[in-house]
């Protein structure tokens, strides 16, 4: 259930290496929490962002949540699909596809090898073991 | 979680067994939603829902003088209605501000009213302490008392075959005491949807039977959380205490005035109503759509041709209409539909306009 090649964070966000970036979407669990998802803020192509700081957020008719910055770092592309005025705009890939087709940003770290301080797919399991 | 333990309605164990998902609402573990907010919305729009309502509150009043006691505690004009009509209304306090708003139900020897869950304490309270010194009594029967609402196009046919009560013949607004799968009723056709249907009040202890029984004889009916019941509400411009209506809001400011009966009997409030009419009322709820999908939620600001003027009071993504909706509490007048609004979202200044609710027309009986 929980991708092994992939590093987590307490927030829900998972990031995959892809080649120099970092891809960060949200997990399956976080999906399952929100609901469907109908709107989604991200960051534009350029922007500085901080660990630790947000950088968007996701909404379903009930709840806005908050994305979490995994690593400091530049963004470098952001998935166009989730973006409303997208002739493909279709937020509710975050529900269907999480780690995949609803990928959400890809970042070009300030410090390349940040990522391996992040939460292991067991280390994530265990921390949503004990939300449940 | 909580420190203190949260209420329970009798239905508590069908909802886990029907895959809720719990949470914590006016004191109670209420299901906000099975098996999602807009398949629920949808369902209820398209065919049926079956909802738990047990944690409202349901308080009678008896005895001799009961219901002219209980028009003077409530806005609206209660000899409009006869024996077996419900009415809504506001309860205020002596500034004319809500206290809550409810449903009166007019039996022919005592009085239902059926008041928020969130004010229900409240509202006894309130009533006991302006109890006369002999003749009315009063109960609060919640704690005894079950209540499911079946809403849809779909629910008057879906429910008929459960009851031998003619239900084509309950007016909208109208109840009557009759059975459903064989247990004692008060048979309502009323709701929060803005769909056709009933709420059907039963003892605490018939509400999972009740419950299984409709679900198990009524193919298509689906189990509906709080969570749709609340975008239902919305799409109709139904106010909710708490957002809408608070107690600093009086129902005049809230575009409840149709409640208010200013020329009728005296009733607590009516003094200072009067008076806020008289000066003028400066505050109004209007509805409004986003142009965007950005979603408005309370508490955001509202901005017209670049002033302040207010700030939302409930919002949402409307499931139907597929874009986010609202309702705001505004200075001044501006009402027209269509007139260009802004609403704040996250720093950011979002194009709305002015929509007069209902947002989306149900199946609703109208009169």
């Amino acid at each position: 259930m929980i991708p092994e090649d992939l590093r987590y964070t307490e927030e829900h966000e998972w990031i995959r290496q892809e080649g120099e970036l970092l891809v960060v979407g949200v997990t399956h669990f976080a999906q399952d929490q929100l609901g469907d998802i109908v709107f989604v803020e991200l960051p534009e192509v350029g922007k500085q962002l901080q660990a630790g700081g947000t950088f968007g957020v996701v909404e379903s008719v009930k709840t806005v949540s908050d994305l979490f910055v995994p690593v400091s770092g530049e963004v470098a592309d952001r998935n166009q699909r989730l973006l409303e005025d997208s002739p493909d705009f279709e937020p509710a890939l975050i529900n269907s596809d999480p780690y995949g087709a609803g990928w959400m940003i890809k970042i070009k770290p300030e410090k390349p090898g940040d990522a391996n301080g992040l939460l292991s797919a067991q280390a994530y399991a265990e921390h949503i073991e004990g939300e449940e | 979680m909580a420190e203190t333990t949260l209420q329970r309605t009798a239905l508590h164990e069908v909802h886990l067994g029907a895959g809720a998902r719990m949470v914590e609402f006016a004191g109670w573990e209420m299901p906000v939603l099975y098996q999602g907010v807009q398949g629920e919305h949808l369902a209820v729009r398209s065919r049926a829902g079956l909802f738990d309502l047990s944690h409202m509150g349901e308080i009678w009043v008896r005895g001799p003088g009961c219901f002219s006691w209980v028009q003077g505690l409530v806005t609206n004009d209660l000899e409009a209605i006869e024996p077996f009509r419900a009415m809504y209304t506001c309860m205020t306090d002596p500034q004319g501000k809500v206290l809550d708003d409810l449903l009166v139900y007019r039996f022919p020897d005592e009085v239902l009213l059926v008041v928020n869950a969130s004010n229900r304490e409240k509202i006894a309270a309130w009533m006991e302490n302006h109890l006369p010194a002999s003749g009315v009594e009063m109960e609060d029967r919640s704690l005894a008392t079950s209540l499911l609402a079946i809403q849809g196009p779909r629910a008057q046919e879906l429910l008929a075959p459960l009851t031998q009560t003619a239900l084509g013949e309950i007016g909208y607004y109208r109840f009557v005491r009759g059975k459903v799968a064989g247990l004692e009723a008060i048979i309502s056709r009323t709701g929060y949807t803005g769909e056709d249907g009933f709420e059907l009040y039963v003892d605490w202890d018939a509400g999972p039977r009740l419950w299984e029984a409709l679900m198990a004889q009524c193919p298509g009916l689906a189990p509906v959380g709080l969570g749709a019941r609340d975008t239902l509400r919305l799409e109709s411009g139904y106010a909710l205490y708490g957002h809408e209506l608070t107690e600093e809001i009086t129902p005049l400011d809230a575009g409840l005035g149709w409640v208010v009966k200013l020329d009728g009997a005296e009733f607590i409030g009516r003094s200072a109503l009067l008076h806020q009419k008289s000066e003028g009322v400066r505050r109004t709820i209007v509805g409004f759509e986003m142009e965007g999908r950005a979603i408005p939620r309370e508490g955001f600001q509202v901005f017209h041709e670049g002033n302040s003027i207010g700030r939302v009071t409930s919002g949402t993504f409307s499931p139907t209409l597929q874009k986010g909706i609202g309702l705001a509490i505004v200075e001044g007048h501006v009402r027209a539909a269509g007139t260009p609004l802004e609403i704040e979202i996250r720093a950011r200044r979002c194009p709305a306009r002015v929509a007069r609710p209902p947002f989306v027309r149900g199946s609703v009986r109208r009169g």
